[in-house]
């Protein structure tokens, strides 16, 4: 569980990017936290891993305030995976690049081995196990980050701006896979600007604004109230956009999945016919 | 890092950034020189003085006690050296006077990295390459000049966000000892100067598409034209120049022990 009590946070230049923010995630939920560029989003995650260390206020993860813990051992329960894979990437090969976290935790030599071998079975990677991260389109690199910190396994994983650069079948792609993370109780928190690919997986929403958190709560009700995106720059997923003109046929205005918003149109297509 | 925000240059109007860059390079050519003529603490005091009239001025105090803080690791090691230096050449005995010597040779560091300090704070990357130009530096070197400084501020938070990275992943940079440690850097500088080489080869394209060097006559948007600071700085500059050469020549300048003595 990661708790978030009243933090505020100032960067060195003055510049104050967190004010009295207060969150509380459980375990096994899946958040996406969501705003313009500027409002907050990746200040707040980098504290979750103890990157950043809250000037006011206290973040427990697990019970364990980040303050009084490294980096290092905290990164082992909270993967991170950066906005930009070039951020990360120095080895020779995808396979090394993926044992160095393995090997900075001590891992012993056959688990290292067997956890490269799942984790680039999972990002369908497996032909490029020899390959140079370097040659690698830049949707590819992005998953061998991905791989690289998925390897070891990790209670929480956070993913800034997982879906750019991604084409719409590696987005699916990657919801199936939160999916099954999910379904193993994992805990996924997804920084994103992308409103169809969370409308599409309808997790919790966290809405932030200027540093602070404007709104909070299921996916399916701040998608489809369009004050609240509005004062955040988000427009309204395709599908809610549809629903919100068509009222007057007694059709709901909160539905943002694809599968739901078929069955109604059939069913008042139904009715009408 | 925090040696490089001394260097950093930030876009505000103030009667020192307003100056032409090519006559505050003089002024602190001549500083440079002055300070390199004394070896004695109280004109080396009076060099340092002399600057905090154009920090004030030109409001870049805070920016400018960064810098200083950050020179104060080598400033210290210039300090000991020079100290055990005299203190083993005057029969390992300590002397004010070596301390006094010690001391204006710190001072002497400190104001050479100030007086630099304060051109790089108050001059744009762009009038620099403007002053480069002028002086006959051809158009090429000029620029490449000019990028290079304003890619420095870039590559110090790119540096940040790849140690950051690395450090999600469980490295830890200050482990293990020196040698290990010197290691321990590799995943940070593989991915930064990748990511150099990589920008400037989108610059260079970027630069082409937009007829870099498409005619041999450049003209430029802004020009520089001496106006009147800019002479009573230049003569400033001069009379320091004079000055400290004059006094070097014909007056004997006492160090601060003597004078102490005298009066005791």
């Amino acid at each position: 569980m990661i708790e978030i009590e009243q933090v505020s946070f100032a960067y060195p230049n003055g510049v104050e990017a967190l004010k009295n923010v207060s969150l509380t995630i459980n375990d096994g939920e899946f958040t996406a936290v969501m705003g313009q560029n500027g409002a907050g989003k990746t200040t707040l995650v980098k504290h979750l891993n103890g990157l950043l260390k809250p000037t006011k206020g206290i973040i427990r993860v697990d019970g364990v305030e980040t303050t009084k813990t490294s980096v290092a051992a905290l990164a082992r329960k909270v993967g991170f995976v950066f906005q930009n894979p070039d951020h990360q990437l120095f080895s020779e090969t995808v396979e090394e690049e993926i044992s160095f976290a393995l090997k900075n935790f001590g891992f012993t030599e056959d688990a290292i081995e067997k956890r490269i071998t799942w984790a680039l079975n999972l990002l369908g990677l497996t032909q490029y196990r020899k390959t140079s991260p370097f040659m690698l389109s830049g949707g590819e690199r992005k998953r061998v980050a991905l791989a690289s910190v998925l390897a070891w396994d990790p209670e929480i994983l956070i993913l800034d701006e997982p879906t750019i650069g991604q084409d719409y079948q590696q987005k699916e792609k990657l919801r199936q896979f939160i999916v099954q993370m999910q379904t193993q109780r994992k805990t996924i928190v997804i920084v994103t600007h992308d409103v169809e690919f969370v409308a599409e997986c309808n997790p919790r929403v966290v809405l932030m604004k200027d540093g602070r958190v404007v709104a909070d709560g299921e996916g399916r009700a701040i998608l489809t109230n369009p004050e609240a995106l509005a004062q955040s720059s988000i427009v309204l997923p395709q599908i809610a956009q549809v629903f919100s003109q068509l009222s007057p046929l007694g059709l709901p205005k909160d539905v943002i999945d694809t599968y739901e918003a078929k069955e109604l149109l059939l069913k008042t297509w139904r009715r009408l016919k | 890092m925090s040696v490089f925000d001394g260097l950093k240059f930030r876009k505000v109007s103030s009667p020192i950034h307003n100056l032409d860059p090519r006559v505050k390079f003089i002024y602190v050519c001549a500083i440079f020189v002055a300070a390199i003529l004394f070896g004695e603490i109280l004109p080396l005091t009076a060099l340092l003085l002399m600057q905090i009239p154009f920090v004030v001025l030109a409001g870049v105090q805070r920016e400018w006690l960064r810098s200083l803080r950050g020179a104060a690791f080598l400033a210290a090691i210039i300090f000991f050296t020079n100290f055990l230096f005299s203190f083993v050449t005057a029969g390992y005995v300590v002397l004010a006077s070596n301390v006094e010597w010690a001391a204006s040779m710190t001072l002497r560091f400190v104001v050479l990295v100030e007086s630099f300090s304060v051109f790089f704070l108050t001059t744009s990357p762009d009038h620099l390459g403007l002053a480069l130009e002028l002086t006959r530096v051809p158009y090429e070197f000029a620029f490449a000049f000019t990028t290079a400084v304003r890619f420095v501020p870039v590559l110090a938070e790119e540096a940040q966000t790849i140690m950051d990275a690395q450090k999600a992943r469980g490295l830890e940079l200050e482990k293990g000892n020196f040698m290990k440690r010197i290691r321990n850097y590799i995943p940070v500088l593989i991915p930064l100067i990748v990511s150099a080489i990589r920008r400037s080869l989108e610059l260079a394209e970027a630069m082409e598409s937009r007829a870099w060097g498409a005619t041999k006559k450049r003209t430029n948007l802004y020009t520089l034209r001496l106006r009147r600071g800019d002479f009573a700085l230049l003569a400033l500059a001069i009379g320091v120049l004079a000055a400290s050469i004059c006094v070097r020549l014909y007056v004997y300048v006492p160090t601060l022990s003597q004078l102490l003595q005298g009066w005791l």
